[in-house]
């Protein structure tokens, strides 16, 4: 498992919403290791503050050495990069974590809430590249309103699967949650769902997975200082009573294996 | 011990000693902030260290705390990590291993909440290949004390560190908290303990609110502050303990590049720890040493010893 240091240069900013942006960096050592479900470590500041690095999971690795990062603007390291120039470097550290565990064979259903739709887009390219064709997948992808969703859903489109979309108020496909999607279609036998979002979504997938008795693997995010495992700072309760490790064991972990507040 | 001037190759001599270790360079990674070592093996060359602190280690393994266990504070970050760690044993078995293959001196760090413990601890660290040091963490509670921490009370500093130095065959080292009015009295109790080295600061009690929840940052409500926040304390104390003990002084606090290295040492370090740096850069602790010998070229400075305790005060 290689990683890398690398000073990568911002190649495209592409504010998507009110707060959400992409980010496009020229990273080309991290581009070729990373896997779906990967994360980096972004640099804001070349000064002490912010001092730490801030952890993001790769939104899409594409061609010539870019990867793509997409976020939302709230704090201080988030803002410095929605406010980054085209030809800034960042250091990213990565790719750092356990991915998602792909299979060739099995149907995908792919949920993704809010910001937690940033990893699943490498997924379904993965998982698109594995299988002959992925027209048995399905992509749920879910927010607060249209202005959230709608810019990301001609990138999902393209792979040929099913996309279907909820937001909150209703102004872009099902009023209400993905989750409620996800209950109301048939989980045909050995297909595995794929989540990341808000807490309370994944933890409702999981259950609605757990009662449906198929796999179910989700990506959780954590404040986290080091990313490899160093800092012990990404602590989470895991089904065992103890704690498990966002950076090292994670982020994608198989659902059962987590404790959830349900 | 004698050193020649120079090293053969011409470059400068970074050799120091704690005690009766000798070490290669000054520079070392702070516990808890390098895990086992092992974690860093493919994004720096461990062996350019001068020496390895662990992660600390109990008599028991220990879970930790529940998270948030880390925030972010302005040039710093609070942690209450709450000293997770595989117990002693599981540590000789499945760590040491790794580490004695190093081809750096290896210090283990160690923590209990009894003077029995710290005694245990110790005992089961002596012999095993590759442990070339202790460093003492007495900044926990004495439970039996009522939890107290070890290293705020100067008498209780001195009878854990005679304790763990009596059942030690390797050098000691004591790490010292920066949470005491007066940390120069808490030096000198552990140099009449016995303590071969001192090491400071550990990390400073501090607390963050989220203001939007009216909650504290942290789940065990207050941590530790580490990070550059906290250098200009820590030179402070490690200039003040400086002028108390004749035993060699670890700086440790906020040392990212050479530059904070070298003031920790013009105040009185023999040695230095990086610790948060870590975090932000894994190759920190190497970076610290390529400067250190970049700064003694350019200053055509023959050894790192001469800058030792060189602080000009007028």
């Amino acid at each position: 498992m290689s990683q890398y240091q690398e000073n990568a240069t911002v190649t495209r900013i592409e504010q998507l919403s009110e707060k959400n942006y992409r980010l496009t960096f020229e990273s080309p050592m991290i581009a070729a290791a990373t896997k779906p479900g990967q994360f980096v470590m972004i640099r804001t500041s070349i000064g002490k503050d912010p001092l730490l690095r801030r952890p993001f999971s790769v939104h899409q690795v594409l061609n010539n050495g870019l990867i793509q990062i997409y976020f939302k603007e709230v704090g201080r390291g988030t803002g410095i990069l929605g406010h980054a120039k085209v030809g800034e470097k960042f250091s990213l550290f990565g790719p750092l974590g356990r991915g998602f565990r792909l299979s060739k064979d099995k149907p995908a259903i792919i949920v993704g809430g809010g910001l937690g739709i940033a990893p699943l887009l490498l997924l379904l390219k993965e998982n698109c590249r594995l299988k002959k064709n992925c027209d048995q997948d399905l992509v749920i992808l879910g927010g607060r309103n249209r202005e959230e969703v709608e810019p990301l859903l001609t990138d999902f489109k393209k792979y040929g699967v099913t996309v279907r979309t909820s937001t909150d108020d209703g102004s872009l496909g099902h009023h209400g949650y993905v989750t409620e999607i996800l209950k109301s279609i048939p989980l045909v036998d050995g297909c595995t769902v794929y989540a990341c979002g808000p807490e309370a979504m994944m933890s409702r997938v999981a259950g609605i997975c757990a009662e449906a008795q198929i796999a179910c693997q989700v990506s959780v995010e954590s404040v986290m200082a080091c990313g490899m495992g160093a800092c012990l700072g990404c602590s989470r309760p895991d089904n065992t009573g103890s704690y498990t490790h966002v950076c090292l064991n994670g982020p994608v972990f198989d659902a059962e294996k987590l404790q959830w507040n349900m | 011990m004698e050193y020649v001037k120079t090293a053969d190759n011409g470059r400068p001599d970074m050799r120091v000693n704690i005690g009766s270790l000798q070490l290669e360079n000054p520079v070392m990674t702070a516990s808890g902030t390098f895990g086992y070592a092992r974690e860093f093996e493919n994004l720096m060359n461990l062996h350019r260290l001068g020496a390895v602190i662990v992660k600390g280690i109990s008599l028991h393994p220990r879970q930790g705390n529940p998270p948030p266990r880390i925030v972010e504070t302005a040039c710093g970050m609070l942690n209450a990590i709450g000293l997770q760690n595989v117990g002693v044993d599981r540590f000789i078995a499945e760590k040491m291993n790794y580490l004695a293959g190093l081809n750096v001196p290896v210090i283990v760090n160690i923590l209990g909440d009894s003077i029995a413990e710290y005694e245990e601890i110790t005992v089961r660290l002596q012999g095993v290949p590759g442990v070339a040091g202790i460093e003492v963490n007495i900044s926990c509670p004495n439970v039996k004390k009522g939890g107290v921490a070890f290293g705020t009370d100067p008498k209780m500093a001195a009878s854990v560190t005679a304790a763990v130095k009596a059942r030690s065959k390797v050098p000691v080292m004591v790490k010292l908290s920066p949470n005491v009015s007066d940390i120069g009295a808490v030096a000198l109790a552990v140099q009449d303990g016995g303590a071969d080295s001192v090491s400071l600061i550990n990390t400073l009690i501090g607390m963050a609110i989220d203001l939007k929840t009216r909650k504290p940052a942290l789940a065990n409500v207050i941590g530790g502050l580490s990070g550059p926040a906290i250098k200009p304390v820590a030179l402070r104390m490690v200039y003040e303990v400086a002028k108390k003990v004749s035993i060699p002084i670890i700086g440790i606090g906020g040392i990212e590049t050479a530059e904070d290295a070298l003031e920790f040492m013009l105040a009185g370090a023999t040695a230095v720890q990086v610790g948060t740096a870590n975090f932000i850069n894994p190759r920190a602790s190497e970076d610290v040493v390529d400067g250190i010998t970049a700064y003694l070229m350019k200053e055509k400075l023959p050894s790192i010893r001469s800058i030792i305790g060189q602080l000009e005060l007028s």
